[in-house]
């Protein structure tokens, strides 16, 4: 059970060269995978060719292969994909419905359109509210709140839609530390349950955090792809446009001025 | 499933929807179902037309507008609102009607090569009554009640979901898109755009703003339909809804009379009784 895309390219419409060439990356369940690089390496276009957006929502052209859970999802309607894939985007204001007058049915807007079962819906939206730690903000406006808590909000409602997979394109990107922590916690505890998560950030010490792998993307390839702690501390990371981890940096730091970097570990110990 | 487990323990078991949603209204007139007022508002600005004269109209604001606009205590703000919308145009009315009546010929009073007629008076006045009935009726409906209300009320009885979310996001467009563009009316300001001053000055100030909201709103546009497809907002088939208003087969009866009342009026009218 996995999501696996296989020699990938994609071009937007009207673009005279690929945003993603050849791309080979997999979703095992239970995994959450970072995807990192610098600005226009493809992490959004990646994002949403994995979601299905592109090209059923955005247009373009794509090649290659997607398997969701083994089966080609190629001629599969955007709205199949929405049950087995969430995707989040970095923009709160633009993933709010518009429609809902309150938090709740806001964050309840996904299972509504599923049409689940009313108490079914009840349970998973209280459930990715406290997942999230903003049951307070029930029955607030989402139009009136503030770019973080939107953002939280707008997790919630992918959170509620309870994806076996889910893409979520910088999570973070308007939240303080207390808030990147609250999604780092929800994604690994989705991913303990049993989720596949694709994370692109340009936080790398969130990747670090939740990550068992990341991918680099430079120019629409992947140019580093491996275990989180390996990437993360590859040198060629500032050549590919990704800040370190501030550990990695700090470690480096220490090696440059001759120190041990041992240190921080007995530091830490003692 | 992977991912469906619930993500925390069992804290929320029992929890059911906010105590806001579907919270009652203050008043008896906000508590009735939206399509009623809906039907309230209809049924009085077409009969106001049909009717025609001064006095019908005039009976069907006391009656379907003011009356209930006091028992709900919004006859200040009715009056307010329904007078900033429809001065404008009842002003050019009256005037056009008063001055400009084609085959008037009673003098009332000349200015210049202008003549205000007397035929043009009374016109004029019964056009003021249509406009101000209609405009009362349709303030009436916006003062009691919520735009998701009547979406909801709507989408419960077999409206299609998308009809229905155009329908409201169409009204909550109007106040993002006036938000917008005072917080790009805030930036050009602090970049030193000149919005104040003569009107020359304020048309110039426009410009940079207008471009940028209305590009960031086609910007969106694109972000939102992605963000409702993701959210498998184009799944064909009825939605699961939370809650929805209140009806009753008193409300469905009294709808119902009113629209058989006004089908009858508007035959009455083309037969030719009380005209």
């Amino acid at each position: 059970m996995s999501l696996q895309l296989s020699g990938v390219g994609y071009r937007y419409a009207g673009a005279q060269r690929p945003s993603l060439l050849d791309v080979d990356l997999e979703l095992p369940d239970a995994t959450v995978v970072g995807l990192a690089g610098a600005s226009e390496a493809g992490k959004t276009t990646l994002c949403l060719v994995a979601s299905g957006l592109a090209p059923r929502t955005v247009g373009g052209r794509i090649r290659g292969m997607i398997r969701l859970d083994g089966e080609d999802v190629d001629a599969w309607p955007m709205h199949r994909l929405a049950e087995r894939i969430g995707i989040g985007f970095q923009n709160p204001g633009t993933q709010l419905s518009q429609v809902a007058d309150t938090v709740f049915e806001e964050v309840a807007f996904g299972p509504m359109n599923v049409g689940l079962a009313r108490d079914e819906i009840i349970e998973r939206t209280w459930d990715a509210l406290d997942a999230l730690r903003i049951s307070d903000l029930a029955e607030r406006d989402p139009r009136r709140l503030s770019g973080g808590q939107q953002q939280l909000v707008a997790t919630a409602g992918l959170l509620a839609m309870r994806p076996s997979h889910l893409v979520l394109d910088e999570p973070t990107a308007q939240l303080d530390p207390a808030g990147t922590r609250l999604v780092a916690d929800a994604i690994a505890r989705l991913a303990a349950g049993g989720a596949s998560i694709l994370v692109a950030e340009q936080k790398t010490d969130l990747l670090a955090a939740v990550a068992s792998r990341v991918v680099v993307l430079a120019d629409g390839r992947v140019a580093l792809d491996g275990p989180a702690d390996e990437v993360l501390a590859d040198p060629a990371l500032g050549e590919l446009g990704v800040a370190p981890p501030s550990a990695v940096r700090l470690r480096s730091a220490l090696e440059a001025a001759g120190l041990d970097p041992a240190v921080l570990g007995a530091s830490r110990d003692g | 499933m992977a991912g469906s487990a619930r993500l925390i323990g069992d804290p929320t078991a029992g929890r059911g929807i906010p105590g806001v949603l579907g919270r009652p209204g203050p008043s008896p007139f906000h508590r009735l179902n939206p399509l009623t007022k809906a039907t309230l508002a209809t049924v009085t600005a077409v009969a106001a037309v049909v009717l025609g004269g001064l006095i019908g109209p005039a009976i069907l604001v006391a009656v379907a507008v003011v009356l209930p606009a006091v028992a709900a205590g919004v006859l200040g703000r009715l009056v307010r609102t329904a007078l900033l919308l429809s001065l404008p145009i009842a002003i050019s009315a009256f005037l056009v009607n008063l001055f400009f009546l084609p085959g008037a010929e009673t003098v009332l009073l000349r200015i210049g090569p202008i003549t205000a007629t007397a035929e043009g008076l009374a016109f004029a006045l019964e056009i003021l009554a249509r406009i101000l009935a209609i405009s009362g009726a349709i303030t009436l409906f916006y003062l009691t009640t919520r735009p998701a209300d009547l979406v909801v009320d709507l989408e419960r009885r077999g409206i299609s979901p998308r009809i229905a979310f155009v329908a409201n996001a169409s009204v909550q467009t109007v106040p993002a898109m006036v938000e917008r563009a005072g917080q790009i009316t805030a930036a050009q300001r602090a970049r030193g755009l000149d919005t104040e001053g003569s009107i020359w000055r304020r048309i110039r100030g426009v410009v940079p703003i207008v471009g940028p909201v209305i590009l960031g709103s086609i910007t969106e546009v694109e972000e939102r339909t992605m963000a409702l497809e993701a959210r498998a907002f184009t799944r064909p088939g009825r939605r699961t809804l939370l809650w929805w208003p209140a009806d009753s087969a008193a409300q469905a009866l009294l709808r119902w009379a009113m629209l058989l009342g006004l089908v009858a009026l508007i035959v009455a009218r083309i037969v030719g009784v009380g005209s």
